[in-house]
């Protein structure tokens, strides 16, 4: 379902001639921006009906369907490892989390449906490349290791960014990331499981899980995004609500919290610069590599290309199934309206 | 720890349970061991069930819509849970564990019905192997529950409670593939035909099945085909297609030996196990 947007043409357009109807449409986006600012001073909630500025109504689209997008690619590489998984009951539980990454999908599409934009709207923006999704995905998933790295780092370093989020201004999205942080944190439990297990079984179990963790390191830092002062979007984005904490704070409190997770675990992480700063009372740790981040923002990673055409084959494929399922709708309606003339 | 008789009432995985889950673990940890016999026939149904949720695992993330990622995810989920309950006890009379039964297994040793080891197809043939083995479980354990085997008989109201879903699931997708264009009523019926000969398979009196239903054990396979076949037709009608007239393809013994795509799944299913035998994961 769309929500209309408010009409705000006479704002948006000072040059059209003011008309009677101008006049009163902007009384109600005056009177609609005065309680926009009001529920961002008293740190309240706006709902699909309220008035808002078109620009909080954009950065919530794109953050939301990209926040959509990341989880449908996401269900790729851990996809990847259902056939394989090596017990039954690993394959169960990884059957039931990439599930659950498609019904997080779910809710953040329908969450982003409420401000305006399709559903169908936002499939065809991944579709063609235009939108974006979160990095990380466009790395391989080699190993079964990488299960258990994908778990413990990707989903705890999402968890960290999306713990705030359940704050967000936005009622929809807020609301639909404390679901989404409650099946999180279990995942990310599972993948921990999943490391702890391999680092205390046998020599090549262990080295499977180090070398995972290797390569994941660096990739789930740089899911904060790009380091504060190169970050355009989070100084409005924070003023209105939406981000309650800064990139490069959120980063630095998850890297203090994997810090003592891995050496429970055994195994080290890649940063030879990573130490505790006694007067920080944070842990210090090496710059990323920004290069390579924004070279695969820009479709550049290892499997940016083999992402988008499973997505695309998926969605090619799966045409003539949801055209069938709308001419059926069409069909039954159609008889549903003749039967009520009939009987009336 | 979970008896056998603590699940009897508990609700589908897909839907809110009341109490503590049932496990494969609880089971293992508190039933009696299956007699000999019995364990084949355990096995047998479980082995239906863990190569059908290893083809329908395959559509996640490649189904036509993400309802129907969610939705194909969590028929196979179900399934793989069943398999897990039934490999659980059916290993118990040998002293093996589910992970034992399914990845130390060879080709010949499974018992899998050539119905589930059909490749996915489009959307339509994974629809109409739905279909056919939601129907046929659907009768299966509305009779199991009687069974004289406790543990299976507690098995099978467990699953009914899926099966139930799964058949429905599958039913208004082939109303709405029949029914809906030109395109996806041809791949409907198309899909029918690919598995049609297929389905006899599910009701021939192999054994241990065959001894053990004179006991009241096991269910008699040729005694749920009338049944299910009624049922198949009325709803392949009600969907404006035509019930195949293929007969059913020669080797309907579950030995693996009429089925090529056995050792395709099984390779795939077992690699990371066998490269790795002895360890835990």
């Amino acid at each position: 379902m769309s929500i209309k947007k408010p009409e705000l043409r006479a704002v948006d357009s000072p040059n059209q001639p003011i008309t009677q109807d101008a006049h009163e449409a902007a009384d109600d986006a005056r009177v609609g921006w005065e309680h926009f600012q009001q529920l961002m001073e008293e740190d309240k909630r706006v709902e699909p009906r309220d008035w808002m500025p078109e620009q909080y109504r954009k950065t919530l689209v794109r953050q939301v369907s990209q926040h959509a997008h990341s989880e449908i690619i996401g269900m790729q590489p851990e996809g990847n490892w259902i056939s394989r998984a090596p017990s039954l009951k690993r394959k169960s539980v990884l059957m039931a989390k990439v599930q659950d990454e498609a019904g997080h999908g779910l809710y953040l599409y329908s969450a982003a449906e409420t401000l305006g934009t399709s559903r169908d709207e936002m499939y065809q923006q991944l579709y063609t490349g235009k939108a974006k999704y979160s990095s990380i995905f466009n790395y391989p998933a080699r190993t079964w290791a990488d299960v258990g790295a994908i778990g413990w780092l990707v989903d705890g370093a999402a968890i960290t960014n999306q713990v705030p989020l359940c704050r967000a201004s936005y009622g929809p999205y807020g609301r639909a990331m404390v679901r989404v942080c409650k099946e999180e944190s279990f995942h990310q439990r599972q993948g921990w499981e999943i490391l702890y297990t391999l680092s205390h079984g046998t020599e090549e179990q262990k080295q499977m899980a180090q070398d995972a963790v290797d390569r994941t390191y660096g990739p789930a830092l740089q899911m904060f995004g790009p380091p504060d002062g190169d970050s355009p979007n989070s100084q409005q984005s924070m003023a209105w609500n939406i981000k309650r904490f800064s990139n490069d704070d959120l980063r630095q409190r998850f890297v203090d919290m994997i810090v003592p997770q891995a050496e429970a675990l055994g195994l080290t992480l890649p940063d030879p610069e990573l130490k505790w700063n006694e007067e920080r009372g944070h842990y210090d740790y090496a710059d990323l590599d920004w290069d390579e981040f924004f070279s695969v923002v820009k479709g550049n990673g290892p499997l940016n290309h083999q992402r988008l055409a499973h997505y695309r084959a998926a969605r090619d494929n799966g045409a003539w199934v949801r055209e069938a399922a709308a001419a059926y709708a069409a069909k039954q309606a159609d008889a549903t309206r003749g039967s009520a003339l009939l009987s009336a | 720890m979970n008896s056998a008789a603590d699940f009897t009432s508990q609700d589908s995985a897909t839907r809110i349970s009341v109490g503590d889950a049932i496990t494969p673990e609880g089971l293992g940890a508190s039933s009696t061991p299956a007699p000999e016999e019995t364990a084949r026939y355990a096995l047998l149904l479980g082995d239906d069930c863990l190569i059908l949720a290893q083809r329908l695992g395959h559509w996640i993330s490649r189904a036509p819509e993400l309802e129907e990622d969610i939705a194909l995810g969590n028929i196979a989920l179900d399934l793989l849970g069943h398999a897990r309950f039934l490999l659980t006890y059916a290993g118990s009379a040998w002293g093996k564990s589910e992970d034992d039964l399914a990845y130390f297994r060879s080709e010949e040793e499974f018992r899998s019905c050539r119905l589930v080891e059909q490749e996915n197809g489009d959307f339509a043939q994974t629809i109409a192997r739905q279909l056919l083995f939601s129907f046929y479980t659907h009768e299966l354990y509305q009779r199991l529950i009687h069974s004289a085997d406790s543990t299976l008989s507690a098995i099978a109201d467990k699953a009914l409670k899926e099966v139930d879903y799964h058949q429905d699931h599958a039913a208004q997708w082939l109303l709405r593939l029949g029914g809906g264009t030109e395109e996806s009523s041809r791949r409907m019926q198309n899909g029918l035909e690919a598995v049609w000969p297929y389905l006899e398979e599910l009701f021939a009196d192999v054994e241990p099945t065959a001894e053990l239903s004179k006991n009241d054990i096991a269910v008699l396979p040729s005694s749920l085909r009338e049944n299910v076949l009624t049922r198949l037709t009325a709803i392949i009608e009600q969907a404006g297609l035509r019930v195949p007239d293929a007969k059913g393809a020669l080797g309907a013994d579950r030995s693996g030996r009429f089925s090529e795509h056995r050792g395709f799944i099984l390779a795939e299913m077992q690699v990371l196990a066998r490269q790795h035998p002895g360890a835990t994961w």
